[in-house]
């Protein structure tokens, strides 16, 4: 079992009081100017305490609604191969190098295309495929070309990908299929990379990255928080995203998976979960903010509708990967009852 | 599926050995893992709005 930190800095925040000059900074600088917060602004914010939170997440909505306006970005996705990774995340259930239930199983075309018509039947106007693997192989490639070719002709939906690292003839390949946008998240900050993953490193996912955002394709870079990392880590992550100016942040929390190194951690605290979500939207205030794997445990229902209302602005609807999510219904009724419109598809399609 | 319900679709484990409330609760949010017939593992497929399950000696199950 790899030794992690159980987050005791973190788990301080929440006893500190005050906050109201950061929160007063952060007014006149991310929402007045839209000046994102540096890596030191953001750790004073993920240092106030509970007290303050219900400003702090009124501030990010604020920001969110003046940077991003009111649309919400619905995605589905789907794993075309689960299972049976080389590589050695330590959240993730599907690397062949821990003791997971998870088998390994590959989606054929047909089944691509039945899970985007399932998406775009939520509204969603984004399906991400997504593969369990270090990178691409020419039958992975082979597979995406088919199906990207055939949800196209049958589905009007975007479609993104998320295959690992990538050579830049396969990011050359993706933008020849028509992929648009590319998900190579960070998973952690730099400093922590080493105690989450060590059959890659944090340079390799950095270095995807650059060659999306210089492709032409959408940069989706996210994270994994309550993995153990400190307050520090938290903000030094978020201001590393705020460098890599990706399109979209996808926020996973925790959900510790059997099997896993990090399979007994606990779950964030709902609070510092959603002191998180603001101190992301602080720091990333023009980029979409989505809620992805690990929200239903970690805030539940009250909670989802607290993050809608303090920074987020994207949601995946429907299962993840492996685990389930919320019915599609529960999230489209509560957008409703937010007023918050669902993100049409572009009129590039 | 046919036959006797004798494991955790989540564990694995004997369903008469212990409690599997934190499992049942689990099953909530998780496709099952293990043939509830014969505790194998089995291979499991989700996707946005559903989920298969295929257990070499007993066949499919799915998502209600």
């Amino acid at each position: 079992m790899t030794e992690v930190s159980t987050g005791s800095t973190t788990a301080d925040a929440g006893s500190t009081t005050g906050g109201a000059d950061i929160l007063a900074i952060a007014r006149e600088q991310v929402l007045e100017r839209g000046v994102p917060l540096d890596e030191s602004q953001i750790l004073e914010v993920l240092r106030t305490g509970d007290d303050v939170l219900p400003d702090l997440l009124a501030l990010a909505h604020e920001v969110r609604m003046k940077w991003c306006g009111p649309e919400v970005e619905v995605e589905g996705i789907v794993s075309i191969k689960t299972g049976g990774c080389p590589e050695d995340c330590h959240f993730c259930s599907q690397s062949g190098q821990f003791t997971s239930p998870v088998r390994s199983v590959w989606l054929n075309v047909p089944e691509l295309v039945k899970a985007a018509e399932q998406t775009a039947a939520t509204g969603a106007s984004e399906f991400c495929i997504v593969a369990a693997v270090r990178g691409p192989d020419e039958r992975l490639m082979t597979q995406m070309r088919e199906g990207v070719k055939a949800i196209k002709e049958a589905v009007d939906i975007e479609v993104a990908a998320s295959l690992g690292m990538l050579s830049q003839d396969q990011v050359d390949d993706l933008v020849d299929m028509g992929v648009h946008r590319y998900n190579h998240n960070l998973e952690a900050a730099r400093s922590y990379f080493p105690q989450v993953v060590t059959t890659h490193s944090w340079e390799e996912r950095w270095d995807t990255c650059l060659m999306v955002r210089e492709s032409g394709m959408e940069l989706c870079c996210g994270c994994l928080v309550g993995m153990g990392e400190t307050v520090e880590q938290r903000a030094e992550l978020a201001a590393q995203l705020g460098e890599l100016q990706p399109d979209e942040v996808p926020l996973n929390f925790l959900n510790p998976r059997p099997g896993t190194p990090f399979g007994d951690l606990p779950l964030m605290e709902s609070s510092e979960a959603l002191r998180t979500i603001a101190a992301f939207r602080l720091a990333l205030p023009r980029t979409i903010l989505r809620y992805a794997g690990g929200r239903e445990l970690t805030l539940g229902d009250l909670g989802t509708r607290d993050g809608l209302l303090g920074g987020i602005n994207a949601v995946i609807v429907g299962n993840y990967l492996t685990t389930l999510g919320r019915d599609p219904s529960e999230d489209l009724a509560l957008l409703a009852d937010l007023k918050m419109p669902i993100k049409a598809l572009s009129s590039s399609l | 599926m046919s036959g006797a319900i004798t494991y955790c679709g989540h564990c694995g484990g004997p369903l008469d050995a212990g409690s599997h409330d934190a499992c049942a609760e689990r099953l909530r949010m998780e496709p099952p893992r293990f043939c509830t017939r014969c505790h194998r593992r089995m291979v499991v497929q989700v996707t946005p709005t559903s989920w298969t399950a295929q257990c070499v000696e007993h066949g499919e199950t799915s998502s209600p």
